[in-house]
């Protein structure tokens, strides 16, 4: 890890994403979207690790990321995904959603489409709408999932005007994070540390199944799935913590990890190194959790400098033990055999680091310190 | 009215080195534009001055902003000061005619005080400098000695590269810029920046690294070479040429070499002139050797400062000799070389020039005539060389007069001058910061506030706090200043408008990692009342569950019955189910809660634990009595199951409840068609309950005494 640039970009950031790279291709990643919050001008931008020819012979800008273009966005970035490799969406705190599209030829961002007031409220005795953050998006094409400070769900298509689906009055708190679980499922987190599972073939307002911490109500502020392992779930909550949950068990989950000191705004199984997860919270760290059990230095846990540290399993449940065969390192709950390597990638605390993203090597996060950090090289 | 002194938003500062010019009333940040950011709602296009200043003591003439729109003729004006801003808004007093009332004034003028916060590239050199701040109040107090001193220097370097980092990019910015007017505007930043960092430089040399009498010259040696760099530009130009020799700044490029003590630099060059012209060869040799003969003191080696002088002075003579010999008369160029290496001060005078300033002058001074000049002389030679260089034909300027206070050991006066001089407080809030870690400043205290360390510090996070972005930076400048940042703090946190739950959490994490419970009730009040106002009561009582605000938990609890009684049935479940211990905060809410589950009892026909919990809910009077007819009423269907629910016992409590509710009940005057209507259904219920508990406690006496019987 030595190789991390930061580069200070005038305006907080409050997410990055890798854009995807085709599927089957070996490309590794070179873009990567931002989105700004709080500022009096928010902008998604794009930006480019790429090499730039001669340019950077010279050694002095090696490894810097460019800035390829960015457009102005109404109100705060809270959440940004990529819809495939030209679109994406932002979801902004004016309650709207909106469909960029990035034209590679001139370099240029422009609004393809736009779901304004996807998220409101309504007031009570006037039929007037106030509108609402949306907090988070979703993407699989051409579906789209946004969530909001309303409790709403809406279901979009790229192609239609209109909301395909909407779940009005779906969580009496805020939600805070949406993601897949199997199509046509996803999954919610919201502020009273309920996870809740909801079937677009069902009708009605209900969730097919919660699940939920006992009894603290702990916010839930970000939630992944295992890549491979659709029933594992991880979230991070308002206390730092990170849950390893079983959506096929229990309502609890299987395993409780004293992580960060402050909100755990995003966290990432590595897409195709799902035994590495990624953490990073409010209080500026950002954390490379590493739970294979194939790792050579198993014997020595201990960096040089340091820098990292073990913590072991706080299992909550033993039920997990049952199907043996298909569990995943981050469900077996053996403390003696199993332990997970935590390194902390940031060389010192700064102000909250709000979102991060990987991609093969790759690893992308952004502050509130106006800064982003890249690393090409995670696994060396 | 608070006074404040310092930066206003506009004040002169030149670009450094340059000597004269048009400099006053030239503003840092905007050139010509006033700094005045005024939000017109419209109104009249006139405009009026606003005078910005101190009322006594001045230490300069006021600044004047103009805030255009503004009708001097016929308006006054009164003004708020706020904590980086102030507020302008026009007033009109109409003594004659007070009948007529004049409708308000149309425009309100926000005039930010402190607007280089404003610019985006310098936000980068907040942020940058915000980590290298909180590094360096972490610095453990138990280092002592050496590696203390290697700390603090090494912080301050990193200070100085973010400065660089920012003046290169506004440099770049500055060749961009297609607008002229733009460029000048970033060109007169660059300026500014490159003189801040030639005056933290300097004070890194004299306060931080306290050079002593033999390294002191070569750190100033280095300090004039950082700042001092065209020379650079002009080696690479004239080796770059065909014949080095014949360009035509080959001498130029040599004085300056000399100039700034890069000997071997300029005995290459005159290796060069040696080869192509053998009539000049000796004369080039001889200069080349005294070059290289010149004793300077090497680090490392234990050469004592007396020896060095001793050699020194030898060799001055050597020098002194060869002058006098003649030995360079047939080459004005070589001669005026040897004369500068002798320190004569004519000679040097006349390539002022290519000194640019008079601090180079005093260095190339030392170097030739006191190469082991002590700290606590400097100031003489300083004074001396300024007078020198000017030679009464200006007068110093600002960045001369903060030089000077340097080199005078004045720290205060350096801080004072900067603060008058430079637009923002960034400079001098992390200046000061730095020499107070140093223990320099710990005598001076103000006549208000507290140090002045500390007054820097929360002028800047003021400053940071005004902007709505930057306010994050501004909390650990406020951490750590123990007099008064807590209480700036908290004045300031609570201004923070909170236009997304997840900025609101982020404030929220800031007050609670400070135990500042009134600031986090506040805020978790603001977002209960926001949701209640947006019908989400589930968030409203999440919010007040976390503030640990019992009133507004019980308002939002009534809001929940109210809308069941309206309903029929509970909204929220999600939340209400799942209270836990946060239920007892009020009774209100444990009565919500209680209340649900005598429902979900229901729901799931146990019957007996409903009963009895509903029962206990009017007993133990945490029941509100405006809801104990909804209570009996739902006690209804319990009474009328097939089998005897409630015991003869719990009916007598039941229907002392009912009694106790209808007799108390006031007499109504005058009863209109409504009230009447009303109290008809009232009547009924209140029959058909005293039936069904009359019929209840029939059976449930034959059941018990059957039982018992038995």
């Amino acid at each position: 890890m030595e190789e991390i640039y930061a580069k200070f970009v005038s305006q907080k950031i409050s997410k990055t994403r890798w854009r995807p790279v085709p599927a089957g291709s070996l490309q590794t990643a070179e873009t990567f979207a931002t989105g700004s919050w709080d500022n009096e001008e928010n902008r998604v931008s794009l930006w480019s690790i790429g090499d730039f020819g001669n340019l950077d012979s010279d050694g002095g800008f090696e490894g810097d990321h460019q800035l390829l273009c960015d457009i102005k966005h109404h109100g705060d970035v809270m959440d940004l995904q990529f819809f495939d490799q030209e679109r994406i969406v932002a979801a902004s705190s004016t309650g709207s959603v909106t469909l960029f599209l990035h034209h590679p030829n001139n370099q240029t961002l422009s609004v393809g489409q736009q779901w304004t007031a996807a998220h409101y409220h309504t007031s009570p005795g006037s039929l007037s709408c106030r509108s609402a953050p949306c907090t988070g998006v979703v993407c699989s094409n051409p579906e789209i999932v946004t969530v909001g400070e309303d409790g709403r769900i809406n279901l979009f298509r790229a192609d239609h005007k209109e909301a395909v689906r909407t779940i009005d009055n779906a969580d009496s708190s805020t939600l805070h994070a949406v993601t897949f679980l199997r199509t046509p499922e996803i999954l919610t987190v919201n502020s009273i540390g309920q996870l809740k599972i909801w079937d677009f073939r069902q009708q009605g307002n209900e969730p097919s199944q919660i699940l939920s911490l006992t009894g603290d109500r702990v916010p839930l502020h970000c939630v992944d799935r295992h890549p491979n392992q659709q029933h594992v779930v991880a979230t991070g909550g308002q206390d730092g913590m990170l849950s390893i949950w079983d959506v096929r068990q229990g309502t609890m989950p299987v395993s409780l990890l004293k992580a960060h000191e402050a909100e755990m705004w995003e966290v990432h199984f590595h897409p195709s190194n799902p035994d590495h997860l990624f953490t990073c919270s409010e209080d500026g760290s950002l954390w490379h959790w590493d739970a294979s059990t194939d790792a050579p230095e198993k014997s020595s846990l201990f960096h040089e400098g340091g820098r990292s540290s073990i913590f072991l399993f706080h299992s909550i449940s033993n039920q997990a033990n049952v199907h043996q065969s298909v569990i995943s390192s981050w469900l077996s709950t053996d403390p003696a055999k199993d332990r997970i390597e935590i390194t902390s990638l940031l060389p010192n605390r700064t102000l909250s680091v709000n979102s991060l993203d990987v991609l093969g090597p790759c690893l992308v996060c952004g502050t509130d310190a106006e800064a982003i950090y890249v690393t090409r090289q995670l696994f060396s | 009215m608070a006074e404040r002194r310092g930066p206003c938003g506009i004040g002169g500062f030149g670009p450094a080195g340059s000597t004269g010019g048009a400099r006053a009333g030239s503003s840092l940040a905007t050139g010509a534009e006033p700094e005045a950011r005024a939000r017109s709602f419209g109104g009249p296009a006139n405009s009026r001055w606003l005078r910005l200043g101190a009322m006594e003591e001045l230490d300069g003439e006021p600044t004047v902003t103009l805030i255009p729109g503004v009708n001097s003729s016929k308006k006054q004006m009164c003004f708020d000061w706020g904590p980086g801003e102030m507020l302008v808004c026009e007033t009109s007093f109409n003594k004659k005619e007070k009948s007529e009332t004049v409708p308000g004034c149309p425009v309100i003028y926000i005039i930010r005080k402190d607007v280089d916060v404003y610019s985006q590239i310098l936000r980068k050199l907040f942020n940058e400098s915000h980590g290298i701040f909180v590094g360096l109040q972490r610095i453990e107090e138990e280092l002592t000695g050496k590696s203390r001193k290697a700390q603090l220097v090494r912080v301050s370097k990193n200070y100085r590269s973010v400065i660089r980092a920012c003046m290169e990019e506004m440099h770049q910015v500055a060749i961009a810029a297609k607008d002229p007017a733009c460029s000048r505007q970033f060109s007169s930043q660059v300026s500014i920046l490159s003189a801040m960092e030639l005056i933290w430089n300097l004070c890194e040399i004299l306060f931080i690294e306290v050079a002593p009498a033999g390294p002191l010259l070569l750190h100033l040696l280095d300090w004039v070479r950082l700042h001092v760099c065209e020379v650079d530009n002009l080696l690479a130009d004239v080796l770059g040429s065909e014949n080095p020799r014949k360009h035509e700044s080959f001498w130029k490029l040599v004085t300056i070499l000399v100039l700034q003590g890069r000997l071997d630099e300029a005995r290459q060059m005159l290796s060069k002139e040696a080869d192509s012209s053998p009539t000049s060869a000796g004369m080039c040799r001889i200069l080349g050797d005294l070059m290289r003969t010149m004793p300077v003191l090497s680090p490392g080696t234990t050469q004592t400062l007396t020896e060095l002088e001793l050699k020194w002075q030898h060799w001055h003579e050597e020098c002194e000799r060869h002058l006098q010999d003649g030995t360079f008369a047939s080459s004005p160029h070589l001669e005026s070389l040897c004369k500068i290496m002798l320190g004569d001060e004519a000679a040097l005078l006349e390539q002022k020039e290519l000194l640019n300033n008079w601090y180079h002058f005093l260095v190339t001074r030392l170097l030739y005539s006191h190469p082991t000049v002590k700290p606590i002389d400097l100031h003489f030679y300083a004074q001396s060389s300024l007078d020198l260089f000017l030679g009464g034909e200006s007068s110093p300027e600002p960045l001369d007069n903060i030089l000077m206070a340097a080199f005078e050991f004045d720290i205060h006066q350096v801080i004072k001058e900067c603060s008058i001089a430079l637009s923002n407080w960034w400079f001098v809030a992390h200046l000061t910061d730095l020499l107070d870690h140093c223990k320099l400043l710990q005598s001076h205290n103000l006549y208000f506030g507290s140090n002045m360390r500390e007054f820097l510090l929360l002028e800047y996070a003021s400053g940071l706090f005004a902007h709505h972005s930057l306010w994050q930076l501004g909390v650990d400048y406020f951490d750590y200043c123990p007099e008064l940042g807590r209480v700036s703090l908290e004045l300031h946190i609570e201004r923070i408008p909170l236009s997304t739950e997840q900025k609101a959490l982020k404030v929220l994490r800031i007050c609670e990692q400070r135990q500042m419970t009134e600031q986090v009730r506040s805020i978790c009040k603001i977002l209960a009342m926001k949701a209640v106002r947006n019908n989400r009561l589930g968030s409203a009582l999440s919010w007040s569950i976390r503030a640990k605000d019992a009133a507004f938990a019980t308002l939002v609890s009534d809001r929940f019955l109210r809308d069941y009684c309206e309903r029929g049935c509970f909204s929220d479940l999600d939340l209400i189910d799942n209270l836990g211990p946060a239920m007892m905060l009020s009774d209100r809410l444990t009565f919500l809660g209680k209340y649900r589950e005598f429902h979900r009892l229901y729901g799931e026909k146990r019957f007996v634990d409903a009963a009895s919990l509903l029962l206990s809910l009017m007993t133990s009077q945490i029941a509100p009595r405006s809801f104990w007819m909804t209570l009996l009423t739902d006690a209804l269907p319990l009474l009328e199951q097939k089998q005897v629910i409630f015991s003869a016992e719990q009916t007598y409590e039941l229907m002392r409840c009912l009694e106790d509710l209808t007799s108390g009940r006031p007499v109504h005057g005058e009863p209109d068609a409504q009230r009447l209507q009303d109290d008809d259904i009232e009547t009924t219920k209140v029959e058909m309950l005293r039936l069904a508990l009359a019929r209840n406690l029939a059976r449930a006496i034959i059941k018990e005494g059957s039982l018992e019987g038995s």
